[in-house]
């Protein structure tokens, strides 16, 4: 490429980029200063509403339970879709493409009309399994499908998975063993990648938790929206930042991984 | 080596002078002075990192140089990016612009010089049937195989009648088989055109089959330049013979204008080299091997570990017991060595050249 | 089967017959009998409750429900603040990929960039409604500062809770959604297609018209396509923000599930889901189609 041509593009870049920066920096910048507010316009910042957060047992109880959630739901994506997966590329090929039809078909149905048929599904879980929030889980596996599917199909896809489980069976390992000593420790970052997406989906989830008067993290911000906007913000805006350590945490961390998986050929 | 086939002189010359380029602190080329004949293949090889890919680049203008000239038959165009050079290239993957058919592929520069349909159609035609395609317009880049995606986009080159065809390492990517035969037929086009040739390798085979000469580099300099049969036979540093074939390094001693191996006295390519210890060069068709006087020890007696089948000839590795080394002859010859044979080594009085370190073997 | 004995033979991908067959179904029914509950059943539920007329038999009575005049204007207004926040979030969010892809590849600005894209276009809702209020109502940060320097943005009355601010905090989680979809086709461009295009005499603009574009555009149209499905089934972000209901869609099915009249009309909430679910449907299918051709291209 030559000089001038670079040049060009560096100039687009920094323009674009400061000003989708603004763009994307400010309402996050207000919600801090907004969260920061002192009772009038006049007085000192203060972070009164975030400490307000732990003294609203509403929001504390959101938190626990969306934790809960996320770690229910992750983990139970994980039991059910990975096995799954391995299977059917092992044994069973020719319905590997309906199986990918229904792991994105959530794509395709709103979660606002997904809920319409899971109220009378709900009702009677309600009544004959449990009436805790955490059988919200069920609905958000449903949810989590389409991105944990994309995520996992890329990491089978990148290991040899045919050959790497029949040296094991043939070496006598169960298919327990495989899964738990052979498939998982080759996918770290497809898994890590899988899990964050759905913890970061269960998290943000308002719609299902909403319509099914269950009381979740953003269900409880909403609420106390109404009532005291600085504390509300202040939740907003903390669980946006944490989800957004969080993920540049998991780009660091399976960049490593990937590093990790590499070895060198051997040199003739 | 080249065929001898009657060249059409259309060609332009192009002259590299005194070519540089770096990438910060690293020299990717340093001061490159080669001049291509009109109608020349000139192949450029040598392992990654040796800038021929870069001289390529700065012929091509997609990059600028720090330093230096090109000139295209008297005409500088050192100052002009690629698209107003009238070069074409090919290279090495994703030649092909994947949303257009063979056809539309080798027309685009025509489309960008506004010829009219007829007169695209026609010359994309002549071009497809020159690299032996023309039932293959309509198909699409993934439709092709990899010899054939490279064949169109020789063809898509030649069609805006460039004054200069440069390929960057264009087989690299293929199949063994597949590169012998593209190769011959890459040169079999380029000598029916006559258009002056600039092809990038790190394949030392593919150079000296079909280059008019042969460029070695390393480090961003030119090692040696001349036809393959001397690049091959008469190295001109330790580098480009071990580069170019195979090598035995034998230690021995510098004196008085020769080197002594293992009791064998060898001319010097370098007769003024510096007396002492040294590794002499030898090819592995400079070293026969025989069976009398193998009985006894001697410091050319050993037992072949390894044969080889390569075909017309074959390669025996001999184990000297401190030293292994490599002979090569016809296949019939080597039937009556096999291994475990005790045999004893004859080194052709070939003038040899000398290296001085202990340095690690090339990477080819 | 297993003849040979080896048990390497067990994993080959072979079709399977006789008793093998009720085997390896038995290892994926875990898999189908969840989705069939939790995704399959509330679909049937919904199909099945919205083509029930009220007398019990199969009828179409509950769509007549749809065009009154007030849902009516519910289902334009979604439409037409999806469409137009899918195509400003597109236009934008291609040209934030365009400047991402084009530098480091596993340098921070693309990480950081891509992390906070996908908690962005994921996380949004809620969050997303008080960030602007925070922003942009009346008390909100950017409307006190402007107006401390003589600029007033809501001279004509608040337009935050109208179609306009809607569709500005739309646009908001579109612009990294679209960074998010398009980049892999983006990343997908191989420097040699410009390369050829330069040797063989081409200039930018050539390159964009001739190369770039054609390869490019069905994955812009198919992300359009996906932003506008991602807008039009949004529900958290006006719940949050318009507390007192609103003119859109997913909130006219949240007043239907609510509502006392409903209970004893459970038709007309599920033809409206159903109606929903078939204009996203028809969009991703259509997505899915241009995503077939683009990676075939550009993988």
């Amino acid at each position: 490429m030559n000089r001038s041509r670079r040049l060009k593009l560096r100039i687009f870049r920094t323009v674009v980029l400061l000003l989708m920066g603004a763009f994307f920096l400010v309402p996050i910048g207000a919600m801090l200063e907004f969260s920061t507010r002192g009772n009038s316009v006049t007085s000192p910042r203060t972070l009164e509403a975030w400490v307000q957060i732990a003294q609203t047992p509403g929001l504390v109880k959101g938190i626990v339970t969306s934790l809960q959630l996320a770690v229910i739901t992750s983990l139970g994506m994980l039991a059910l879709l990975l096995p799954t997966m391995v299977w059917v590329r092992l044994r069973l090929p020719q319905i590997s493409r309906i199986v990918e039809f229904i792991c994105l078909l959530p794509l395709t149905v709103p979660a606002i009309a997904l809920v319409v048929g899971l109220k009378p599904l709900y009702i009677w879980i309600n009544i004959n399994v449990t009436p805790s929030v955490l059988a919200l889980a069920f609905a958000y596996l449903i949810l989590v499908l389409p991105y944990s599917y994309r995520s996992l199909d890329a990491g089978l896809a990148a290991i040899d998975l045919k050959t790497l489980s029949e040296a094991a069976r043939s070496l006598g390992a169960g298919w327990g063993t495989v899964m738990w000593r052979i498939v998982i420790p080759n996918m770290p970052s497809a898994i890590l990648n899988a899990m964050l997406l759905s913890v970061a989906l269960v998290l943000g989830e308002y719609t299902v938790a909403n319509l099914l008067n269950f009381q979740n993290l953003q269900v409880e911000v909403a609420y106390v929206g109404l009532v005291n906007a600085g504390t509300s913000i202040a939740v907003a805006v903390g669980a946006l930042l944490l989800a957004f350590v969080l993920l540049m945490v998991l780009t660091l961390v399976g960049g490593r991984l990937q590093q990790q998986n590499y070895v060198p050929g051997q040199r003739a | 080596m080249a065929t001898e086939t009657t060249r059409n002189q259309a060609g332009v010359e192009v002259r590299m002078e005194n070519l540089s380029r770096r990438y910060g602190p690293v020299i990717a080329l340093n001061q490159l002075n080669l001049t291509m004949a009109p109608g020349e293949l000139v192949a450029l090889l040598g392992p990654s990192g040796c800038g021929k890919t870069t001289a390529l680049r700065l012929v091509a203008g997609l990059e600028e140089s720090d330093g230096g000239r090109v000139v295209f038959g008297g005409k500088d165009v050192t100052g002009l990016p690629a698209s107003k050079r009238d070069v074409g290239m090919v290279f090495q993957a994703y030649s092909l612009f994947p949303h257009m058919t063979a056809m539309q592929n080798v027309a685009f520069g025509l489309t960008l010089r506004h010829k009219t349909a007829d007169e695209r159609r026609r010359r994309a035609g002549e071009m497809l049937e020159l690299v032996g395609l023309s039932g293959f317009a309509d198909r699409y880049a993934s439709q092709l195989s990899g010899g054939q995606q490279q064949r169109v986009a020789l063809a898509r080159a030649l069609a805006i009648e460039p004054t200069v065809l440069l390929l960057d390492e264009p087989l690299s990517a293929l199949d063994a088989k597949v590169r012998s035969r593209l190769r011959d037929e890459i040169r079999r086009v380029q000598l029916e055109i006559g258009i002056t040739t600039l092809f990038v390798t790190h394949d030392q085979e593919e150079a000296l089959a079909i280059a008019d000469r042969v460029g070695v580099m390393q480090s961003g300099h030119l090692e040696q330049l001349g036809p393959p049969t001397e690049i091959y036979a008469r190295p001109a540093t330790p580098f480009v013979a071990e580069f170019v074939g195979l090598t035995n390094r034998l230690p021995g001693d510098v004196k008085n204008g020769t080197v002594e191996v293992r009791g064998t006295r060898l001319p010097l390519v370098q007769p003024d080299a510096p007396q002492g210890p040294a590794i002499a060069l030898v090819r592995p068709e400079a070293v026969s091997l025989s069976t009398d006087g193998a009985t006894s020890d001697g410091p050319l007696v050993g037992t072949v570990i390894a044969v080889a089948f390569l075909g017309a000839t074959s390669r025996v590795t001999v184990d000297l017991g401190d030293l292994t080394v490599i002979a090569q002859m016809p296949t019939s010859t080597a039937a009556s060595t096999p291994a475990g044979t005790r045999v004893r080594l004859d080194l052709r009085s070939d003038p040899v050249l000398i290296a001085r370190e202990e340095k690690d073997s090339v990477d080819a | 089967m297993t003849a040979a004995g080896s048990p390497a033979l067990d994993t080959a991908a072979r079709p399977t017959r006789g008793g093998r067959l009720s085997l390896s179904w038995l290892g994926v029914a875990p898999f189908f009998v969840y989705v069939g509950v939790f995704l399959l059943l509330p679909t049937a539920i919904i199909v099945i409750g919205s083509l029930t007329g009220p007398g019990g038999g199969v009828s179409l009575a509950n769509f007549a429900g749809i065009d009154k005049p007030f849902m009516l204007k519910a289902l334009s207004l979604s439409l037409s603040v999806s469409a137009v926040s899918a195509v400003a979030g597109a236009c934008f969010g291609a040209l934030l990929a365009y400047a991402v892809v084009t530098g480091n590849p596993n340098g921070m600005l693309r990480r950081s960039i891509m992390s906070a894209s996908g908690v962005l276009a994921q996380f949004g809702g809620v969050a997303l409604a008080f960030a602007f209020i925070a922003t942009i109502s009346t008390v909100g940060f950017v409307t006190v500062f402007l107006k401390d320097h003589g600029i007033d943005i809501y001279p004509n009355g608040v337009w935050l809770y109208d179609a306009p601010g809607i569709t500005l905090i739309y646009v908001y989680f579109q612009i990294p959604l679209m960074v998010l979809v398009f980049l892999p086709a983006l990343d997908g461009i191989r420097p040699q297609w410009r390369e050829a295009t330069e040797s063989l005499g081409g200039s930018t603009w050539h390159y964009w018209r001739y190369v770039a574009g054609p390869l490019l555009a069905p994955a812009f149209l198919g992300c359009t396509l996906l932003l506008f499905a991602n807008a039009f089934s949004a529900y958290a972000t006006i719940s949050a923000l318009l507390t007192n209901g609103g003119s859109y869609v997913p909130l006219q099915v949240q007043a239907l599930l609510t509502s006392e009249t409903e209970q004893s009309q459970p038709g007309l909430a599920q033809a409206l889901a159903l109606s929903m679910i078939l204009i996203v449907v028809i969009v991703m299918t259509l997505y899915a189609l241009l995503q077939r051709r683009t990676t075939r291209w550009l993988r």
